[in-house]
């Protein structure tokens, strides 16, 4: 007999959801508490010890959160997660379970500039040192790798270039290396691409975009394959005695669920950036929706990239569902159900230009953030990637006339409307 | 070492196993608190089961008589729980169909066919490379509250402990 496999829809719904015994409350309950009675001294103890499964405190787990958690991993069909306050905090959770002082990290020059900067001065202010390839060429990750390298770190889709990882291509080289690839699945979503499938041991979220989907909500989660073997040598945080939590042997211990195991027992537990049990409720909320949302993300963008190709009054456009994209072949292997919400284009006219369709445009929201389900737009060279300098934003992809669109779930005639009349006052 | 979700039993046979037994003898069980086997057996006491230890360097552990061996035993026995390397598993195997257990249970990274299938032929349930705490964590509660996927979907409330 074996387990009957659900869609990913139902996952959406019910996964990690146990109706409560007391109260068979449908929805998830929301736990607003900071910590949790014991019954006995003994049972104090053995929580604490991890002997047995069980909530101390908020900082390290909470029933709400654990819902979301659970939830995640199922839908990257991963064997486990750890939610925590917001995608920034993801990745520092996920690099710093594995990385310390004299560590490297080879990473995507590409990346979303938040994560540019956290690596390039926070990271390195730590000692740990990051490479930065152009991931379009998997091999610039392999010609990276040193004795020192612990991960190769990577966007599914480059913010805002909009670049597709070939995912299998460099996790093999990862794997080859004995490294884990640490895939930043936030523009995809797991309805669109699964990077364990290919070969990615964690995954992490801003799930402030497409999870939670309404733009209410900051929140991240980290993801893991439950496939990668840290016992290979290269990772003694993982199988040695943990300093941090009285000698566990993370690995050892907990197995294949061991790497969240340590996000969460070290990682929340000393840094602490635990994601609210509200937070987590609207987390939830959102995700029951993503594949519904997805489609007509991926519908409306598709659409809109079609139309702006098309326009006498656009320069360029930049969409992996585009032909004349270059990732568009990567995207048929790595997102045959759509190439996600967003899209970048320069008008003629250059900056100036931009400046002044982003001042004439009625609906579509002016803002930093993706994965509403609303439209949204920006100017990155003036805003999310303002900290790098030009050459910096030109090397990740940001030319200085870039408009980046993460377009909405709105009536498609209407966002084409408002895009042409805002066009046409430039 | 790698996990692999292919290998695991379902759930049904899982839930059998574990609601149907009393008595597990832990066969290299440790006597230090922090080892993983420790960490097994005391949340199966805790839980309602009866844990044998079986290890000739001990003369108790978690407050039971220990013995050298299986063939030991005095009384009936309804999981092996094995926590040794995977190629001391077959003899172990045939000591406890030479017992009568039940059900053989290798833990995490236990993973050695030819005592499955000794164990299966002589009629046994066999559980391989999956650890009897963090199962019955999952299927009884415990295991979600850290972001595990227990692949459990259910509309009705908790299911009642065994």
């Amino acid at each position: 007999m074996t387990d009957h496999v659900y869609g990913f829809d139902t996952l959406c719904l019910h996964s990690g959801q146990i109706p409560d015994s007391d109260t068979g409350s449908r929805a998830v309950p929301i736990y607003q508490t900071t910590s949790y009675v014991f019954d006995t001294p003994e049972e104090a103890a053995s929580l604490f010890n991890l002997q047995t499964f069980g909530n101390v405190y908020t900082r390290l787990s909470n029933p709400t959160v654990a819902v979301l958690e659970e939830r995640v991993a199922a839908l990257e069909n991963g064997r486990a997660a750890v939610a925590v306050g917001s995608g920034m905090a993801a990745q520092m959770i996920a690099l710093l379970n594995i990385c310390e002082a004299g560590d490297e990290i080879v990473a995507a020059k590409t990346l979303y500039g938040g994560t540019h900067t956290q690596l390039n001065v926070n990271f390195r202010k730590l000692g740990i040192n990051t490479i930065f390839v152009d991931s379009d060429d998997p091999e610039n990750f392999a010609r990276a790798i040193t004795s020192k390298t612990k991960v190769l770190y990577a966007e599914t889709l480059g913010n805002p270039s909009l670049n597709i990882l070939d995912i299998e291509a460099v996790s093999k080289i990862a794997n080859q290396a004995g490294l884990p690839l640490f895939i930043d699945n936030t523009f995809a979503s797991p309805y669109l691409c699964r990077p364990f499938e290919w070969g990615a041991a964690i995954s992490i979220h801003s799930a402030t975009k497409f999870l939670g989907g309404h733009g209410t909500t900051m929140g991240g989660v980290v993801v893991e394959s439950g496939k990668f073997p840290w016992d290979n040598g290269n990772f003694s945080t993982m199988t040695q005695p943990s300093p941090g939590y009285h000698g566990v042997r993370f690995y050892e211990t907990f197995g294949d669920f061991g790497f969240t195991m340590k996000c969460r027992m070290e990682g929340l537990r000393t840094f602490g950036p635990t994601l609210s049990p509200f937070n987590a409720f609207l987390l939830l909320q959102g995700v029951e929706t993503l594949p519904l949302r997805m489609d007509r993300h991926c519908s409306n963008a598709l659409a809109v990239a079609k139309h702006l190709e098309a326009h006498d009054k656009v320069a360029w456009v930049n969409y992996p569902g585009l032909k004349s994209s270059q990732s568009y072949e990567l995207g048929q292997k790595y997102l045959p159900k759509g190439a996600g919400a967003v899209l970048t284009f320069g008008i003629k006219g250059g900056a100036a230009a931009g400046k002044k369709f982003i001042e004439s445009v009625q609906f579509l929201s002016h803002l930093a953030n993706i994965g509403d389900a609303k439209s949204l737009v920006i100017h990155p060279a003036s805003t999310t990637h303002r900290q790098l300098s030009e050459q910096e934003q030109i090397d990740c992809g940001v030319p200085p006339d870039l408009i980046r669109l993460s377009v909405g779930l709105e009536t498609l005639e209407d966002i084409l409307w408002d895009i042409d009349q805002a066009l046409s006052q430039t | 070492m790698v996990w692999s979700i292919k290998n695991m039993s379902d759930i049904a046979t899982l839930q059998r196993v574990l609601s149907s037994s009393k008595t597990i003898a832990v066969v290299g069980l440790s006597a230090d608190w922090y080892r993983p086997s420790y960490f097994a057996a005391k949340y199966m006491q805790e839980h309602g089961y009866k844990v044998i230890p079986v290890n000739p360097k001990y003369q108790e552990i978690l407050g039971e008589k220990c013995y050298p061996d299986l063939a030991s035993i005095p009384c009936k026995v309804d999981i092996v729980d094995v926590f040794r390397k995977s190629e001391d598993a077959l003899p172990i195997a045939k000591e406890a169909v030479a017992i009568g257990a039940k059900h053989l249970w290798l833990q995490i990274g236990v993973i050695n066919e030819e005592a499955s299938e000794l164990a299966k032929k002589s009629g046994l349930t066999v559980v391989m490379n999956r650890c009897v705490k963090i199962e019955y964590a999952r299927l009884f509660g415990g295991l979600h509250w850290f972001g595990v996927n227990t692949r459990i979907i259910t509309a009705r409330k908790q299911i009642p402990k065994p």
